[in-house]
């Protein structure tokens, strides 16, 4: 057998491939595994850390807890594959997981032609340079002739280039697969300069010996919606896992939280009602329990619970909440009514 | 005439050829380019050793839990004895790591009859085929768990060591037989057979290992029907045992090919099948010729097994390479990655001496 | 009248050899058949359900992202196939150099193991323990990541004309840091095409010298001293003609600008510790088949050539190395195969060879996972078989020797 002519020929037989979307086996085989498979990242405190005894935690393994609370009841039933940038989108297109929950930046391109759907964003991020203190750069358009390290196989690998080609300034990129091997580089001189999304770089900055020395740097050169990504074609699935998301944004809009969910369940206020579950069936429609919005809450909690305990002020991280403090308060945050 | 014999004054004794002097002698100082390349040798030796062991040994931290302890400019072998059971379990939860030590115990008490020379080699080969068989099932229901009350311990939470010896294990028992059939197949008479044979070593021998891992690792899930799946770790598994069973395959071959057609012939008179022939007659000479080359693939598997950390699991080499970017251990790496050469070394280098003493062991005297 | 004996029964069909094999292979080919369109099957179905493009035609959309090395021209706006080029080039860059240099240090090793220094063949028995025994990964990430990050920033940079050769006025124009290996690259000017012609022209004199002396050795057994006349025609005539042309080259010094030195010729610290890497790992194979490969030699051969009065190193290269060569070459197309093939690791620490460059971030940026990987794995299967093909021949012209 030789595997290889097999590839080719599919490859150019696939030229003609057309889209034909095939819903639910996405949902079906996840219900039958009885957990879900959930692509994080490699080890990027506050977004998907595994601690030394391999336990996730983060913003980004948050969301996937609370998929899987949604459809078990349960948020432990998810398996964590830890995937470098460079893998991530392959393992999500070939199945290898159920939903890439790792700061990926929606475009165009992922959406259509990589036969990805976003499920919405779960972080509004751009892009930002972290630099030694010492190199005495104020501005990144002083960055002309740097080292930058990057991550390979990102988008702010392509946006870096276009950043320089457009202040005509001259670029030396490296590129690691890892967060950590540019972390270590960026530390030992290798490069001048870290660029990645400004939430990365906290994460990173608080990863080096000597966190103090290094300053980010106030232009931000891109827009970075991270968010989570399903496979095209799953529709039920893809409508779970964006539900989910807006199920926590309006909780937070709302005043529900983990704590008071039970509490809630007496209000009067017919939007909390129908949230919570106490008015209307708002699981059959998912094909979900009842309630299954208030588990979510309750087990992993609302959108600002997970932000401030991931990322925010209960972190070391301390990221101000900016563009990811709700539509009624500045940000961006908003999600459609649960109706 | 008279003649005078004045005797020759006696010739100064020939120069020392036993003893420290006389070893020297025709060792280092036989010439005087040898004399110039000991010097160099000599210097280069006190040139590097003398701050290697400084740095090793002499002014090393070996007390202390962080690295405050390390303050001496030597190797903070502090790092290794914190870490020390993270290299060796990877993430296997703390209360269970008995079970791994019980199914390396095991194999150890299995496997010592093997090694002694009283044992009938009769009841040696009952016991290897046993062991070859019957641990691996053993072994993984001892760590994966789930059965006879134990817990389930997930195979994505194997590692450091444990990990590197599961997947070099498993590659070993199954790339032989494979390399086996294939170069079977290879020297086979029939057409069809031969070519499929010939096209998978070749394709296998001619790709890198890392593309192979990759593909088997996120790409896989693209060639099966919906829903089927495998074990992210007994992916690498296939990966790791498909491309050395090539190489394997290889190397039996040349031993197939040593064997002179006489024996063939000889077996064929008897009446003896294909299947016969090969198994009693050929195989346990062609294989006892190559026995250096079957260890070196061994060998060269055992290594290839740190390629693992390419597609994200956590073997010895990515659990020492991630504790080296922990950020309260930085500015260790040489320390870790010395740690892990070690280890890798002892197995290695083992092998290497056990086929060299196998070898002389098993030798008959056919050898010309 | 003699009893014939009984007319054998004729076996039943499945007993008969030549069915049999007819048959089995028949098998084996209808399973291969049908496993290949099973795995074709699956991916095209799958690709439909995901609605993921495919086909070759993202090779020449833009790929907007920098490379770190390249040999031809490159900018972001180049297209991915022109990515392919640089990276297919990078490889064969690095594994070429990789090549030249194990074979040059593992032929001084296997000669040294078998030195009768005693303390030469130990250190050359310590250093092929050592670093064979060891996986190549964990070489590279050991000079990558511990030692190349000693060196100093590109402030503090070493001045190596300055501590290699003192006061020869070669200072400030090579430099070591932490960025790379930074030397003067040559500018060619006009000119230095006559340069480039008198070598030529004494590459040819070379070859019709060697013919000549050969013709005339055999004729009338004399010798001539080829060696030192062809490299005196080599290194002179040019160097010649460079005098008499004015001497048309001018060397671009690196010269620190900011944050990088600007200009020379830089050997980055991926591409070196890769190169280091690879070599010291190929080149204790390479000493084990070349100390192999002498000792095939019966000594008989060397107490020949030392009774019919040939010095000991005409004996190495005139009777033992040609039917040493024998034995050594094809186990040594194997290390080079086995050195391109691991130069694929230089991943880890991101050389843009094929792998990464093409098979990483190209794969990554495009979402074209299957043609990205099969065309990887297409390049590296055909260099593997053009050096097989390579060594086959030449193995075949050294073999002929043998009467």
């Amino acid at each position: 057998m030789n595997p290889l002519k097999t590839f080719t020929t599919a490859a150019i037989l696939l030229l003609t491939a057309s889209g034909v979307a095939q819903a639910g086996a996405t949902l079906d085989a996840i219900k039958k595994n009885g957990f879900i498979k959930c692509g994080v990242s490699d080890g990027l405190p506050g977004f998907s850390f595994a601690d030394e005894k391999g336990n996730y935690n983060g913003i980004d393994v948050d969301v996937c807890r609370a998929v899987a609370a949604a459809l078990f009841g349960d948020p432990a039933k998810v398996k964590f594959t830890p995937l470098t940038a460079k893998e991530r989108l392959t393992a999500l297109q070939s199945g290898e997981i159920d939903v890439l929950s790792r700061n990926t930046t929606w475009t165009s391109s992922r959406d259509s032609a990589q036969g990805m759907n976003f499920t919405g964003v779960t972080y509004y991020d751009g892009q930002g340079f972290l630099v030694n203190k010492k190199l005495g750069v104020k501005s990144a358009k002083q960055l002309d002739g740097a080292t930058v390290c990057v991550q390979a196989g990102t988008t702010t690998e392509l946006n870096l280039s276009d950043y320089f080609r457009a202040n005509k300034m001259k670029l030396t990129p490296i590129t690691y697969d890892k967060s950590d091997e540019s972390a270590k580089s960026l530390e030992a001189g290798r490069c001048d300069v870290l660029t990645s999304d400004q939430s990365q770089l906290y994460a990173q900055r608080i990863k080096l010996a000597k966190p103090g020395e290094y300053i980010v740097l106030p232009e931000v050169i891109s827009k970075e919606p991270l968010g989570p990504v399903v496979r095209h074609g799953d529709d039920d699935w893809f409508d779970i896992v964006k539900w989910t998301l807006f199920v926590m944004v309006n909780a937070e809009e709302l005043g529900v939280n983990s704590k008071n969910v039970e509490e809630m369940k007496k209000s009067t206020n017919p939007d909390v009602k129908r949230l919570l579950g106490v008015e209307g069936d708002k699981g059959k429609d998912f094909g979900l329990a009842t309630d299954w919005m208030a588990v979510v809450i309750k087990q992993v909690g609302n959108y600002g619970e997970i932000f401030e305990r991931n990322v925010g002020q209960g972190s070391p991280l301390k990221i101000q909440r900016g563009l990811n403090a709700l539509w009624n308060q500045g940000g961006l945050q908003y999600a459609p009514p649960v109706r | 005439m008279a003649e005078s014999r004045v005797p020759h004054a006696s010739l100064p004794p020939p120069a020392s050829t036993i003893g420290v002097v006389g070893w020297l002698r025709r060792n280092l100082f036989s010439s005087p380019l040898n004399i110039v390349l000991t010097l160099l040798a000599v210097y280069l030796l006190f040139v590097t050793l003398p701050p290697l062991l400084r740095w090793a040994f002499l002014d090393a931290s070996w007390r202390g839990d962080d690295r405050e302890a390390c303050r001496s400019g030597g190797a903070c072998w502090v790092f290794i004895r914190v870490h020390f059971e993270q290299f060796m379990y990877g993430f296997y939860p703390d209360g269970q790591r008995w079970r791994v030590n019980a199914a390396v115990l095991l194999l150890i008490l299995g496997a010592a009859p093997l090694f002694m020379r009283a044992v009938s080699s009769k009841f040696k080969i009952r016991l290897g085929l046993g062991l070859l068989i019957g641990y691996p099932f053993v072994a993984f229901a001892l760590l994966k768990g789930g059965m006879i009350g134990l817990p389930v311990v997930d195979t994505s939470q194997w590692g450091g060591l444990l990990l590197t010896l599961v997947i070099a294990g498993v590659g070993m028992t199954a790339a032989l037989p494979l390399g086996v059939l294939l170069a079977l197949g290879r020297r086979s008479r029939m057409p069809a057979i031969q070519t499929l044979c010939v096209t998978f070593i070749e394709f296998w021998r001619g790709v890198p290992l890392i593309t192979v891992l990759f593909m088997s690792s996120v790409m896989l899930p693209l060639f099966l029907p919906v829903g089927m799946n495998f074990d992210k770790l007994l992916r690498a598994l296939i990966g790791v045992t498909l491309f050395q069973g090539a190489y394997m395959a290889e190397v039996v071959r040349g031993g197939l090919q040593a064997i002179p057609k006489g024996q063939f012939e000889a077996a064929a008179a008897l009446g003896l099948g294909y299947w016969k022939t090969m198994g009693l007659i050929v195989l346990p000479q062609a294989l006892k010729l190559v026995i250096p080359g079957i260890v070196n693939t061994f060998i060269a598997l055992f290594k290839d097994t740190s390629l693992v950390l390419i597609i994200g699991l956590f073997d010895l080499m990515n659990i020492v390479h991630n504790a080296t970017t922990n950020p309260a251990w930085l500015g260790f790496s040489t320390e870790g990655y010395v740690f892990a050469a070690l280890v890798y070394w002892l197995f290695c280098f083992g092998m290497s001496r056990y086929s060299q003493n196998l070898e002389k062991h098993l030798h008959t005297g056919h050898k010309r | 009248m003699a009893e014939h004996a009984p007319a054998p029964v004729k076996p039943p069909f499945w007993n008969d050899p030549q069915i049999r094999a007819i048959l089995f292979q028949a098998i084996a080919l209808v399973v291969t058949v049908a496993f290949g369109l099973y795995v074709f099957d699956n991916t095209q179905a799958n690709l439909r359900r995901l609605g993921i493009a495919s086909g070759f035609g993202f090779l020449s959309s833009p790929s907007g992202f920098d490379i770190i090395q390249s040999l031809i021209p490159y900018s972001p706006t180049s297209s991915y196939g022109r990515v392919f080029w640089v990276a297919l080039l990078n490889t064969l860059l690095v594994s070429a150099l990789g090549i030249v240099l194990a074979t040059a240090l593992g032929f001084v090793i296997g000669i040294a193991r078998l030195s009768k220094n005693w303390l030469i063949s130990r250190l050359a028995l310590a250093y092929i323990e050592t670093f064979r025994n060891i996986p190549l990964l964990l070489q590279i990430f050991f000079w990558y990541f511990a030692v190349l990050r000693v060196m100093p920033a590109p402030g503090q940079s070493l001045d190596l004309g300055k501590i290699v050769f003192p006061k020869l006025g070669l200072e400030e124009i090579a430099f070591l840091n932490i960025r790379g290996l930074y030397l003067p690259a040559p500018e060619f000017q006009t000119g230095f095409g006559w340069v480039l012609a008198a070598f030529g022209i004494a590459v040819a004199l070379t070859v019709l010298l060697a013919r000549w002396a050969r013709r005339r050795q055999k004729a009338t057994g004399q010798q001539f001293p080829l060696f030192s006349v062809s490299l005196a025609l080599l290194l002179g005539l040019p160097l010649l003609t460079f005098w008499l042309a004015g001497s048309p080259l001018a060397w671009q010094v690196p010269k620190l600008q900011g944050f990088n030195f600007q200009g020379g010729l830089v050997v980055i610290p991926e591409m070196a510790s890769l190169l280091l890497a690879l070599t010291l790992y190929t080149a204790t194979f390479i000493a084990e088949i070349v100390r192999a490969g002498i000792q095939a030699v019966s000594h008989g051969q060397t107490e020949a050539s030392l009774s019919l009065g040939l010095s000991s190193s005409l004996t190495l290269r005139l009777i033992i190395l040609p039917q040493a060569l024998r034995v050594i070459i094809p186990p040594l197309t194997n290390q080079y195969l086995n050195l391109t093939k691991n130069s694929s690791l230089a991943a880890a620490i991101g050389y843009p060879d094929l792998v990464s460059a093409f098979a990483g971030t190209v794969l990554n940026q495009t979402g074209q996972a299957i043609e990205c990987i099969a065309i990887t794995m297409a390049v590296y299967l055909t260099i593997s078989l053009l050096i097989s093909l390579m060594m086959n021949w030449y193995n075949r012209r050294v073999a002929l020797v043998e009467r």
